[in-house]
């Protein structure tokens, strides 16, 4: 099978598994819209203060679920030495990374259309169809991003002891200029882009997301071939 | 009796060059027009910000040849100058504080500078924190160069943000933008926190090497999930 084959059938494996036991994505779902809730409690009454970060945090409420969704997608690998036998099978390193990121970019886009129009209506945020489809647009690239080095972190951190802790510690600092950019641009979405400054936000996350991307492929055949 | 090491030699003369430079510093060169006194931390300062980019761009080279050649002596220079990088970023921000107190009138600003060097100090330690929860030498060698790599992208960032975005921190200067009575300090304790940090880099390699047949002699006991799993099935 070609390397894109396997990662198409890792994808529907991934998938499949979620669908099959939709226990996760409904706590993930509900963990988001808490974590917006908390937001909002955080801030207090104050609706344009909340409407001016609402970006910020939809945003937090998406890198907070994501640790939740990353840590998870590979325990399940871990039970039964899956992915040993996804390796012997044989499947190749780079395939198996890709078909994991793209199932958790897939899984936290699937967030979007149920946790924007939430923080909508907790902000008080007005807003066009082209400005939700643009918000959701952004944060599909901002689920990129994520993805990618979470991915690769995970697959470290599912095998050592506090993988809870130890994920977010390494994944929030390197993950700064994907969140600053996004937010950026959500924010420009949102409310308005008098100074055309959203092109080169946006230029700015697809660059992180290439970045990260190509170097997460190239790095994850050190990790797993380090003692599955 | 005690083997001569020139690493020690080097930190040495770094020592000495600091003192030399330093005095230049506080005691021999001019007091800037506007600031006055308080601009003369930037002799420890600008050297620290130089020698904190260097030593995590060496972390990153020993990041790649130990994953390319998976020798400890790689490992093992990586960890030491991830350690020196650390450590530098840290007394960087602190320093970045006492000039900013008086000259700013607050102690933080979140300046992309500021924000990205502190970004990239916590990225750094959550490495070391990663090294210290993984047992097997092989697989924390490994895992650590891997996130050393991937951890470098923020570093560029750290050094171009000033020019990309507006900041209050001040842009790069040139020799042709400070005075020649300025330059020779800040020039000399470059090269002195340079050897500093080349001996401190030297010694923890040797102390990570030191470190790593000591586990080879006795493994310690492995509490990895794998492990859990198969002694509690």
């Amino acid at each position: 099978m070609s390397a894109f084959g396997q990662i198409a059938t890792l994808v529907r494996k991934d998938l499949l598994l979620e669908w099959r036991g939709r226990a996760r994505t409904l706590s993930v779902v509900l963990f988001g819209i808490i974590t917006l809730l908390l937001f909002s409690f955080a801030t207090g009454p104050d609706t344009l203060a909340l409407r001016q970060g609402a970006a910020g945090f939809l945003v937090l409420a998406l890198l907070l679920s994501s640790t939740l969704a990353l840590s998870e997608g590979f325990r399940v690998e871990h039970e039964n030495h899956a992915l040993e036998g996804l390796l012997l099978a044989p499947v190749v390193p780079g395939a198996l990374f890709y078909g994991k990121a793209i199932s958790n970019t897939l899984f936290l886009i699937l967030l979007a259309p149920i946790l924007t129009p939430v923080a909508v209506v907790l902000y008080a945020v007005e807003v066009g169809p082209g400005a939700f489809f643009g918000t959701i647009g952004l944060w599909a690239l901002a689920a990129a991003g994520l993805s990618a080095p979470g991915t690769l972190f995970a697959a470290m951190t599912s095998r050592v002891r506090s993988q809870d802790v130890l994920l977010p510690v390494l994944l929030f600092p390197l993950v700064v200029p994907v969140l600053f950019a996004s937010v950026k641009a959500i924010a420009l979405t949102l409310s308005g882009d008098p100074m055309g400054q959203l092109a080169s936000w946006t230029q700015l996350l697809v660059g992180f997301d290439v970045i990260y991307w190509v170097l997460c492929g190239v790095l994850f055949r050190f990790v797993v071939e380090e003692g599955v | 009796m005690k083997r001569f090491r020139w690493d020690a030699a080097v930190g040495l003369l770094g020592l000495a060059l600091l003192l030399v430079g330093s005095y230049l510093g506080l005691f021999e060169a001019p007091a800037e027009r506007h600031m006055g006194d308080v601009q003369r931390i930037m002799y420890v300062h600008v050297p620290t910000a130089w020698n904190a980019m260097l030593v995590l761009t060496a972390a990153f080279i020993f990041a790649i040849a130990s994953v390319w050649t998976g020798k400890p002596k790689w490992d093992a220079v990586m960890t030491g100058a991830t350690e020196a990088g650390v450590v530098m970023g840290a007394l960087l921000i602190a320093q970045g504080m006492i000039w900013a107190r008086p000259t700013w009138g607050i102690w933080w600003d979140w300046d992309v500078r500021l924000t990205t060097t502190l970004i990239m100090v916590i990225l750094y330690a959550g490495i070391l924190v990663l090294r210290s929860f993984v047992e097997d030498s092989d697989r924390r060698a490994t895992w650590s160069a891997v996130a050393v790599i991937i951890g470098y992208v923020d570093v560029p960032l750290v050094y171009f943000c000033v020019r990309w975005w507006r900041s209050l921190h001040q842009i790069q200067s040139t020799p042709e933008t400070v005075s020649s009575a300025m330059i020779v300090p800040l020039r000399i304790n470059s090269f002195a926190i340079l050897f500093i940090a080349i001996w401190f880099v030297a010694q923890r390699a040797r102390l990570e090497l030191a470190r790593r047949r000591a586990e080879e002699v006795a493994p310690p006991p492995r509490r990895d999930r794998r492990q859990a799993e198969e002694t509690n099935p």
